[in-house]
């Protein structure tokens, strides 16, 4: 069996006292697109950034393609950095730069590419994702949420990488347009043959687009498994979640009238 | 009375303590500036930016200031028939504090404020997260250019403010004041010397650099929204006011001590 192409094993962060993350151990085989489910402040996000490099964590491991990550730094890092692709929850565009040169921004900025050839490579992604080329010269903040996440997801995708992290990739959107980046996702990540981190409270988005799903609960993964066997789990917490019940383990910390 | 003490001390080591921080962030950015990628294209905008943009602002402050100085000075030398000195008063004044105090005053209100709300609101969207997994180093594309246009632009305004806090002092004490034209410039450029103006310069660097670095560091470490980047906007005002008056002073000390 091949090595795992993510490797996390007791991964541990906290905040002061607040423990976020108490020890996530995951192996993620090439090819698999996971889903982390959990909700909101349950650690989804201090995972990737601890992942992604953006936070180190206090203790244990993070494997990529068998290297260790965790705390890297200088070339290290960035030839981890290279093998990787991002869509933030709220695009995180370039508000100064116009939309073909967001997307073509590595390309420019890291692998050192002539702008004419990069802009031709970001027209190519942006038609990838449904955009045609006079939303090239459009400003961010001339875009509507929908298109923004569409050309997030051709940045994403840009320097075709190995990996790519979604955060809340349909957060903010209506189902409509929701279904259509989840299908946007599913097809550049098969086109690309990448393996995929997603994290999101949508359970279509998730049932759509994993192949894997772990609920984190409690700063651990308490629950891992194949995505077609969610509705089987046999764990409450993920019951509970799934259904979007307010009554069952998982206590929220609101006050009851 | 330890209870009245502790937070004066309280405060008086949070205020270290952020020195420190700013310091550390300054050290980080400093060894970033030798090692590649350059980005000579951002250089060049912040230059634009900071240079050309408030050069309105710069010479309306110190036009005005050169003014009232000459009529100030003007008022009070006449009381010891000392009127004269006018035209030596201006242009020390101006070369040596007026023009590069105001001038650092003015593009910390302009440029910081605005360095540290651009900055401040790309923490707050991710936008810095974005850099860094696109491989961008932050501080390379975003404090480097920033820093390096602060501490040589703001020479040149100031060199620019010293001209026109002359000029301003000239029209007030020729078409004002009855001075002979001939006799002010005379005066101006006989009692000028050179280490008047280079002491200057060397305060307009050190201001533009301390200027944008506090605009820098205090957007870079915004959080919590909009609120965090409004306050990150004032502090980045507030301190780069202070460091510049405490600075003028010890650059003063390096230049004219005896």
């Amino acid at each position: 069996m091949s090595a795992p192409k993510i490797q996390l094993t007791g991964v541990k962060k906290a905040f002061g006292e607040q423990i976020v993350l108490d020890g996530v151990d995951y192996a993620l085989p090439a090819g698999e697109s996971l889903v982390v489910i959990g909700g909101s402040g349950s650690g989804k996000s201090v995972l990737l950034k601890c992942i992604l490099g953006i936070l180190k964590p206090d203790a244990g491991s993070i494997r990529i393609d068998g290297v260790e990550t965790a705390g890297a730094r200088g070339e290290a890092r960035e030839a981890v950095l290279k093998k990787i692709g991002m869509l933030f929850q709220g695009s995180a565009l370039f508000d100064s730069l116009p939309v073909w040169e967001n997307v073509a921004f590595r390309l420019i900025q890291g692998q050192g590419m002539e702008r004419k050839e990069a802009k031709e490579v970001a027209l190519g992604k942006l038609a990838q994702v449904g955009l045609g080329p006079p939303v090239a010269e459009l400003y961010p903040a001339e875009l509507s949420g929908g298109m923004q996440k569409r050309v997030a997801l051709a940045r994403a995708i840009a320097s075709d990488p190995e990996i790519i992290f979604f955060d809340e990739p349909t957060t903010g959107l209506d189902p409509i347009m929701a279904d259509v980046i989840n299908d946007l996702v599913v097809a550049s990540v098969k086109k690309l043959g990448a393996t995929t981190i997603s994290i999101t409270h949508d359970m279509a988005s998730a049932r759509k687009i994993a192949t894997k799903i772990a609920m984190i609960y409690g700063g651990k993964f308490i629950w891992t498994g194949d995505a077609k066997n969610i509705d089987r789990s046999g764990n409450a917490h993920v019951d509970q979640f799934i259904h979007g019940r307010a009554e069952g383990p998982i206590q929220m910390a609101v006050r009851r009238p | 009375m330890s209870g009245l003490l502790a937070p004066i001390g309280r405060a008086f080591l949070d205020a270290l303590a952020a020195l420190g921080r700013l310091a550390l962030f300054a050290g980080t950015a400093i060894g970033h500036m030798g090692r590649p990628p350059f980005y000579p294209r951002l250089i060049a905008r912040q230059m634009i930016e900071i240079g050309y943009f408030s050069l309105p602002v710069v010479a309306l402050t110190t036009l005005f200031s050169g003014m009232v100085l000459a009529l100030q000075s003007y008022t009070g030398f006449a009381r010891f028939s000392a009127e004269s000195a006018v035209a030596t008063v201006v242009v020390l004044s101006m070369t040596r504090e007026l023009a590069p105090v105001l001038a650092g005053l003015m593009v910390a209100g302009r440029v910081g404020a605005a360095m540290a709300a651009e900055i401040g609101t790309m923490r707050v969207t991710e936008q810095i997260d974005a850099l860094t997994v696109l491989s961008t180093d932050p501080y390379k594309y975003l404090v480097v250019p920033r820093l390096i246009a602060g501490a040589t632009m703001l020479p040149l305004l100031v060199l620019v403010g010293d001209i026109i806090g002359v000029f301003g002092g000239y029209l007030v004490s020729v078409y004002k004041l009855d001075f002979n034209a001939a006799g002010y410039l005379r005066r101006t450029w006989d009692y000028l010397e050179m280490i008047d103006v280079v002491s200057g310069l060397v305060k307009a660097g050190a201001f533009g650099f301390l200027v944008a670095l506090t605009g820098c560091y205090h957007g870079y470490h915004s959080k919590g929204g909009a609120q965090g980047v409004g306050q990150a906007t004032t502090n980045a005002v507030v301190s780069a006011s202070i460091l510049i008056l405490v600075f003028n002073y010890i650059i003063t000390e390096m230049f004219f001590a005896k």
